[in-house]
């Protein structure tokens, strides 16, 4: 919550030395309150001050990395409750959990399936962020022998060490130090021991207690302990407990700006069957979690979250675009029609689906417009007769198809004339007004 | 600091809805709460998963999908006992895909017959859904809720095109209705607000902002019910109160992820699994959204969605 400039001037000096420029400290507290200066201004400003200024001024979401380089995922960092608001802005981490008791071959194999879990999506690289390495053998040799194995197959992944035994944890975490490896976690029974650690080899911390009144008692004194980088298990694991946990820390953290709860969220959603499992995690994405926890990592089910996650943390202010190009649907033919429309996502899903409806194979010509649907491009002029020509003619579509007829959208049907002005020997036809008639209309082209 | 609990208080909440007979009934919606965050409200019914089924055997589905009601598919009443008997539906929506202009351009008569046959056969609340052709629609929806008059069934969908005559249908048969419109929260608005100045009870209706899959535009469906829930609790706006239904399976089963063979994109994992998990993702992001009704597809999917919603309230 933001201080006042009253609340600010009183923790000032109140000299009125102007050596921050300002004629009184009043006056510069009033600049500070609107974020107009910085506090550095002032030479002889308090530790104290400095510390409750800071801490007001700190996002209500602390920040930061899972990992390190450049597949590190950054965490926290929200700002809204629901993503028409403004947008999420940290994608969730997916971890695969594995346990120290599996055999050599099988933790390598999983770890190597992580570490090469990557696919594209609409332009995105799309992955597995992180291991989570369950301490299950309690021998604490094999724990810190198959962190290791899993830190050599998986060299750029980020790594989660699920255990909860002091000593244990401090060896692994030394074997893997400089991967800044997330420990899970403090509980109350070992929170001085597991703060420690985490303090000493400066890597985040995740907490765990039953219930946000225990998770909160937790974190202010983990905090107090000299550790600040915390991620949140309140305990969650049916859906129900994830999506009201997780609702309530987010608004405490935004609404109420309860710093005990205003870190990133951590859940584990390990279900035994793979498609239940796909379905709990979609909860965990869609409401706040920071880091998804698995127990196996299919393709299919990759696929799957990785869209969901891209689907949630979408830009709403932004037009999603697609890219330019001609697009195929089914198998098109030589002769077979060419349409166009514009590139704003929502228009060209409903338009190809509907053209996949029709069953008819179509060139889709998605001309790039800013991400704007049909009739805005047009009417802010980026989708014109002279823009299309171009675009056609750049494309080399002439090159890929054995005819010279362009489908235009029905609500531009006045393009038509100047098109085929700018379009030499082509033939301009004028489609559905409206996407749900273009089965009909390719149907009765036949 | 102490903890306290971030409790929100509503003014408003969200209309529940019960179709079917006698002991059958089904009730769904009712909630004064954001989608399951039962420390501040109520939640008095679970969502609510229909089976679909068609007028028509479903030659355009998907072969894994397909394959999984291929002895009973050629025949809606079949089809409807074994979603019914074999499958435990709690609810069958019968799509009338057949009467398409496109498709089979079956008459309004033969819908109505189909109509008959099914609830004939079934003592599940039965949906009735045209074929989304706007001006077919219009006499099909009529003749179909003639045809099951006395069944408290829900029909739709009435869309802007179509609603005058789908309406005063399902108000003198006593049916409730879905009213879709296009990913937008005002045309939802509108189209709930012309409805209910026609004479029908909001009480009666549901509203359906259009679905889309996972991939293909679910943010816009996702944020879209997200509003028209946050405008029906906490600003109390009646036109949004209707319960949402999310038409998952039709969007689903036509994209590209849930038909194409492994051995073509080795990269998207097992076709079958990878279908299942597309449907029940889906749903799984509606019912987060708001959507108290899901019309589904693939029985795996409705099974794991079910294990969601067993988790969720
Ligand atoms: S420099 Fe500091 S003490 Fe001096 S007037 Fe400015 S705020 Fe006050």
């Amino acid at each position: 919550m933001a201080l006042s400039g009253v609340e600010i001037f009183k923790l000032l000096p109140k000299t009125n030395c102007k050596k921050c420029g300002f004629p009184t400290c009043l006056a510069f507290a009033m600049k500070l309150a609107q974020a107009g200066v910085e506090l550095e201004k002032c030479p002889d400003v308090s530790e104290e001050a400095k510390r409750v200024l800071g801490e007001a001024s700190a996002p209500p979401i602390r920040t930061f990395a899972l990992g390190i380089g450049e597949k590190a995922v950054k965490m926290g960092g929200e700002t809204v409750l629901f993503r028409h608001d403004k947008k999420f802005f940290n994608p969730c981490a997916l971890a695969l959990n594995l346990k120290d008791t599996l055999s050599d071959d099988e933790i390598a194999k999983l770890a190597s399936e992580v570490s090469g879990s990557e696919m594209e999506r609409v332009g995105q690289k799309l992955r597995v962020d992180a291991v989570s390495i369950e301490y299950a053998s309690n021998d604490s040799r094999r724990y810190e022998a198959v962190v290791k194995l899993v830190a050599e197959k998986a060299p750029f992944t980020a790594i989660i060490l699920v255990c909860k035994d002091a000593a244990a944890a401090e060896t692994a975490v030394k074997a893997v130090a400089s991967r800044k490896p997330l420990l899970y976690g403090a509980a109350s029974d070992n929170a001085d021991a597991m703060a420690a650690i985490a303090k000493a080899h400066k890597i985040p911390l995740g907490v765990c207690a039953e219930g946000l009144e225990a998770l909160s008692s937790l974190t202010e004194k983990i905090k107090s302990l000299g550790v600040d980088d915390m991620v949140l298990d309140s305990g969650a694991k049916t859906a129900k407990e994830i999506i009201e946990n997780n609702t309530q820390i987010r608004r405490s953290a935004l609404k109420k700006n309860f710093k005990p709860l205003g870190y990133p969220i951590i859940n584990f959603v390990l279900r035994a069957d793979p498609a239940v499992e796909s379905a709990i995690a979609s909860v965990a994405i869609a409401k706040y979690s920071s880091i998804v926890v698995i127990s196996s990592i299919e393709k299919w089910k990759n696929l799957a979250l990785f869209t969901l996650r891209q689907n949630i943390y979408t830009d709403p202010q932004v037009p999603m675009q697609v890219e330019q190009k001609i697009y195929k649907v089914g198998e098109p033919a030589p002769e077979s029609p060419l349409l166009i429309t514009t590139n704003f996502s929502l228009t060209y899903f409903i338009v190809s689906g509907e053209v996949e409806n029709s069953k008819v194979p179509t060139w889709l010509a998605v001309m790039d417009c800013e991400g704007l649907s049909v009739l805005t491009a047009w009417a802010a002029g980026k989708f014109t007769a002279a823009k299309i020509s171009q675009f056609i003619k750049e494309s080399g579509v002439e090159g890929q198809i054995g005819h010279k007829e362009l489908i235009i959208p029905g609500q531009v049907a006045i393009l038509s004339g100047a098109l085929e002005d700018k379009l030499e020997g082509w033939k301009i036809t004028v489609g559905p007004r409206e996407a749900n008639s273009i089965p009909t209309f390719l149907k009765q082209r036949k | 600091m102490a903890y306290v609990v971030p409790k929100e208080s509503y003014n408003g909440k969200v209309l529940g809805v019960s179709f079917g007979k006698d002991s059958q009934t089904l009730n769904f919606g009712g909630e004064n709460t954001l989608p399951f965050l039962s420390f501040e409200g109520e939640i008095p019914a679970k969502p609510v998963i229909a089976f679909e089924i068609q007028d028509i055997p479903p030659d355009d589905w998907p072969e894994t999908l397909k394959a999984q009601y291929a002895a009973v598919s050629s025949d809606p009443v079949k089809w409807a006992m074994h979603c019914q008997n074999e499958l435990k539906a709690q609810a069958i929506a019968l799509r009338l895909i057949g009467t398409h202009p496109d498709r089979e351009n079956r008459s309004a008569q033969d819908a109505a017959k189909t109509v008959k046959d099914v609830l004939a056969a079934i003592n599940v609340p039965l949906i009735i859904l045209g074929s989304n052709n706007v001006e077919k629609d219009a006499s099909v929806l009529v003749a179909a809720a003639e045809a099951a008059s006395g069944h408290n069934c829900i029909i739709g969908k009435a869309q802007e095109g179509n609603y005058k005559t789908i309406v005063a249908a399902a108000l003198a048969h006593n049916h409730k209705l879905i009213a879709m419109s296009e990913l937008d929260i005002n045309l939802a608005k509108q189209l709930n607000i012309l409805i209910t100045q026609m004479g029908f009870n909001k009480e009666n209706l549901i509203t359906d902002p259009m679905c889309s899959a996972l991939g293909y535009g679910l943010e816009y469906t996702y944020s879209v019910m997200e509003r028209i829930r946050l405008a029906a609790l906490m600003q109390n706006d009646a036109t949004m109160q209707p319960p949402i239904a999310g038409d998952v399976g039709m969007y689903v089963w036509k994209i590209k992820e849930v038909s194409a063979l492994e051995a073509e994109v080795p990269l998207w994992g097992k076709l079958e699994e990878r279908g299942v998990a597309w449907e029940a993702v889906t749903a799984s992001a509606m019912l987060i959204a708001g959507t108290n009704l899901l019309i589904m597809r693939h029985p795996k999917a409705i099974e794991t969605v079910q294990k969601v919603i067993g988790e969720l309230i």
